[in-house]
């Protein structure tokens, strides 16, 4: 990325005679400067506000001069961001100024798929999709509208379609993301980790990532403790496929093959408890099950997992011998992104489960208790209660999945089973991209009356869409607050800094017009967002003027570990920590984890690998002409080795096959020393189709059109997605 | 007098680019140029390689050939800090700085004048840090007095190993990088 940035960089300044000048605004072609009507033109304005460009919510402070958004930064009164932002934060005004913003409503003048739209008036738009949903709730009844949203941005239109009357929202975050996880954890200590993680990364002494990326990976807070972490001299311990950028950190760096991570986990807890260096006072107080545990992992050795993880026998005793010589302060990160095999929620638990025997869960260097504010709801009136249930997970086929499944409203919406679903809302995330099989997603489309997608940019998704509403990005509007589970109890405000440049709406406005065209006003008993903001506020004894002010205000801290006087608690069924897990038993699943051996790659085939970059967010921000100043387009990762004997370099362009025949858009080689030669690796988010993404349209090479094939979990319904092989083709063959 | 530079901690940086960005809206940098980067050091071979990252801008050079060489004086030294400049009205975008510089640093603006980092003087000279010191999310760039035996940047270098960027140049860049 920044081999590419500098090349750009200097071929660039070598050709500027050919470059207009007058560029000296940050965007070509952006739009005349918002200004906000009621604020002083002249000079400089700071205004608090949280970001939006991730879900992570940092608090930033918004500089406007003369009018003119000029730059954010990290609030310090912030706990989140500690007053540093993310590179995607500070480029986030890039999103205000994007010239491939949706502009107005559009309604459908074509079949499906066909981008092309007619622009109306927002009434004209909330008349249709009234019309539409009248006419489903009549044939189909209210149940059959569903919603995916990601983002806090979605609460109000929620709040919209459960007046409206139907169970069934969705958030690609569960399934497709971090719900293995939760899932792993929830079975194993009876709570999740959250987001943001309660990982207490600055304190660890020993950390361990198994594939996280963090640096790569933009996390604030977990980066900056990370950095932190390493600052301080912190054993790091990283298996990955890929050198990645933690790994450089690392003492010890784990080659693992791909897929093998529960052979080593295994392997971990075999050689902590064949060595007795597990905390045994704290699994005597805290455990349920261990010997029963213990006798199920007696036979996953190191040498047993040697020929599975390609990890040796010593390596995997020496950084077991070390993770237990720093415990309780050893964390193994849980990661976030854990939809990978299919086994996910027990390679989850099998995580849960180590750092259990390192007693790092409630202790300093290892999970925190956190804490959030008091702030009530609001008290809307009740909901109707839907007369059929949850859509996405019938007969509880996938038993432990505490959230909806998004992939199960997709499945529903093909078959019509268990019941019909004929609309969908989608508010911010771009499901074409975000689930696997595109194919299969496209299908649910076509079964629809009523696609209705809100988004700041038309995306895949928009492309798709019957009604597409243009929202407001989050530096032109209010939000609902955030008040989140963190490090300290903490309320943050999102307030507008600019207004939005053409006709994008707020989406508690959208959210409040639609209920009132479908004679669901009275859902709505505030007359506008900083009334309902005011009414929250003043009921947690808080004041909003001061929040406007500030930003955010901080409640008193609460004991986070047992150092601190925090108590430790387990709301599983034993109560205890489930070494042994017979609810997994009873509902026929492993009470311990157990290994299965992934296929292997065809000969000449790559396992294809995802991750992230520190300067985008999924599919979201490919045109943001900051960000994609950073990176334009993605590469794919392949080992050097093998790039020398396929006759490939570093900036060749070639097109990825999947096993089912889908061809890539062409995308990039990075030839590199820092992969394996089994796998190649790319950034999600990239290779977009939506013609009306100009800027981004096709560079690079989209991961999700080659993931046609996932492996399903059987005990929560996540999408493994690391199943897919791709065969290294010349760009010429791609028509 | 002060002698402004640099202290970039390796072993901190993950390389997010946050310093690259914050340039970009703090300065207005235009859409394809940046004022500073990222450089990823990979030596070695799979699967026991070594990276170095930096965040890489303008040294700042003692003796910097970007200013022996301009022909107008539009290159400088600033009176304060000892940064190296460029006076906009005086430079005739003749690109003599552009090549003579061995970081790559300097880029001929859309305006048609030679631009490059100025250490963000125009908030230093404020009491402020340059913006990507003050945004780093690893807290690993420092920036201070080089003269002044108490500043955060001496102390740095007095306590860790560091090294600079193509010393054999002759250039004596003012950024040093912690390993």
């Amino acid at each position: 990325m920044s081999d590419f940035s500098r090349r750009k960089f200097l071929k660039i300044s070598a050709a500027t005679v050919t470059v207009a000048s007058g560029a000296a605004a940050l965007a070509k072609g952006q739009p005349a400067p918002a200004k906000m009507a009621s604020r002083p033109a002249k000079g400089v304005q700071r205004i608090p506000t949280y970001c939006d460009i991730c879900f992570w919510k940092c608090g930033a402070i918004a500089s406007v001069r003369d009018g003119t958004l000029w730059k954010i930064e990290g609030n310090p009164d912030d706990p989140l961001s500690r007053g540093r932002l993310c590179p995607r934060g500070t480029g986030g005004i890039g999103a205000h100024f994007d010239p491939d913003r949706l502009k107005r409503p559009l309604i459908r003048k074509r079949e499906r798929g066909h981008e092309e739209w007619a622009e109306v008036s927002w009434d004209e738009a909330f008349a249709y999709i009234a019309r539409k949903m009248h006419a489903i709730r009549e044939t189909y009844g209210p149940e059959s509208v569903a919603m995916f949203a990601h983002g806090i941005g979605g609460n109000f239109l929620k709040h919209t379609l459960k007046a409206f009357g139907t169970p069934n929202f969705a958030a690609p975050s569960f399934a497709q993301c971090r719900g293995p996880r939760d899932v792993g954890f929830r079975l194993t200590f009876g709570e999740d980790v959250g987001s943001p993680e309660r990982t207490d990364i600055k304190n660890a002494q020993c950390l361990v990532l198994i594939g996280s990326h963090l640096g790569e990976n933009m996390h604030n807070s977990q980066v900056q403790e990370f950095a932190d972490a390493v600052g301080n001299g912190a054993t790091v311990i990283v298996a990955d496929p890929r050198f990645s950028v933690a790994a450089s950190k690392a003492k010890h760096y784990l080659p693992i093959k791909p897929g093998t991570d529960l052979a080593l986990l295994l392997a971990w807890m075999h050689v902590l408890v064949e060595e007795g260096l597990y905390d045994k006072e704290y699994i005597a107080a805290h455990g349920f099950g261990f010997d029963q545990f213990a006798a199920r992992i007696a036979t996953c050795t190191p040498e047993w997992a040697y020929p599975e993880t390609g990890i040796d026998p010593e390596t995997i005793r020496t950084t077991a011998r070390e993770m237990a010589r720093h415990k309780p302060a050893t964390l193994v990160h849980p990661g976030r992104h854990t939809a990978w095999y299919g086994n996910d929620a027990q390679r989850s638990r099998a995580i849960a489960l180590l750092n259990a025997l390192l007693g790092s869960w409630g202790h300093r260097g290892g999970f925190y208790a956190p804490s959030s504010m008091d702030v009530p709801g609001y008290p809307y009136p009740p909901y109707p209660k839907p007369a059929k249930g949850k859509v996405d997970n019938p007969d509880n086929r996938y038993p432990f999945a505490h959230e909806a499944i998004s992939t199960g409203i997709r499945e529903a919406t093909i078959t019509g089973a268990p019941y019909p679903v004929k609309a969908w809302f989608t508010y911010a995330t771009n499901l074409i991209q975000a689930l696997p099989n595109q194919a299969e997603t496209i299908k649910a489309i076509q079964n629809l009356d009523l696609l209705v997608v809100v988004d700041v940019v038309p995306s895949e998704m928009a492309g798709w869409a019957d009604v597409v509403l243009p929202e407001a990005v989050y530096l032109e509007r209010f939000d609902d607050l955030n008040v989140e589970l963190f490090r300290e109890p903490f309320v943050a405000l999102r307030q507008p800094v600019v207004d939005a440049p053409d006709d994008q709406k707020p989406n508690w406005w959208m959210a409040k017009k639609l209920a009132e065209t479908l004679g669901l006003g009275h859902y709505y008993p505030w007359k506008d967002i900083e009334e309902y903001l005011d009414h929250r506020l003043t009921a947690a004894r808080l004041s909003f003027a001061d929040l406007k002010a500030r930003g955010i205000i901080r409640g008193a801290p609460q004991p986070t570990v047992v150092e601190e006087g925090a108590s430790l608690s387990f709301e599983t069924p034993s109560g205890k920590i489930e070494f042994y897990s017979l609810q997994l038993e009873k509902a026929g699943f492993d009470p311990v984890p157990v290994y299965h051996r992934p296929d292997e790659p065809p000969p000449g085939s790559f396992r294809l690998l995802t991750g992230r970059s520190p300067v985008h967010t999924f599919s979201r921000t490919q045109t943001n002409r900051i960000l994609s100043d950073m990176m334009d387009e993605n590469e794919v990762w392949l080992n050097a080795d093998m790039a020398r004997r396929m006759d490939l370099k570093s900036g060749d362009y070639v097109c990825l096959k999947n096993q089912d025949g889908v061809v890539s858009n062409r995308v990039r080689v990075k030839a590199t020393e820092r992969i394996r030669p089994d796998c190649v690796y790319m950034v999600h988010g990239f290779g977009h189709t939506a013609r009306g993404l100009r800027h981004a349209y096709l560079k690079g090479a989209s991961d999700s059109q080659l993931v046609t094939r996932y492996a399903t979990d059987p005990l929560m319904g996540g999408t493994g997605m690391n199943v897919n092989f791709v065969t290294i083709e010349p760009e010429a063959t791609h028509g | 007098m002060a002698r402004f530079g640099m202290v970039i901690d390796t072993v901190r940086c993950v390389g997010c680019m946050d310093c690259v960005v914050a340039c970009k809206t703090e300065n207005s940098v235009p859409e394809g140029f940046n004022r500073d980067w990222i450089a990823y050091d990979v030596t070695g071979k799979y699967p026991t390689p070594h990276m170095e990252i930096r965040s890489e801008r303008c040294n700042h050079c003692d003796a910097p050939p970007c200013v022996s060489c301009c022909p107008t004086g539009a290159s400088h030294v600033h009176d304060v800090g000892g940064v190296v400049l460029v006076d906009a009205d005086k430079c005739i975008g003749c690109k003599g700085c552009v090549a003579s510089c061995p970081y790559g640093a300097r880029f001929i603006h859309p305006d048609g004048y030679a631009d490059k980092c100025t250490f963000c003087i125009h908030r230093v000279e404020q009491g402020l840090l340059p913006a990507c010191v003050s945004v780093c999310p690893t807290r690993c760039m420092h920036f201070g007095d080089l003269d002044d035996p108490n500043s955060e940047v001496s102390t740095l270098l007095a306590s860790r190993n560091h090294h600079v960027l193509q010393p054999d140049a002759g250039t004596k860049p003012r950024i040093f990088y912690l390993t």
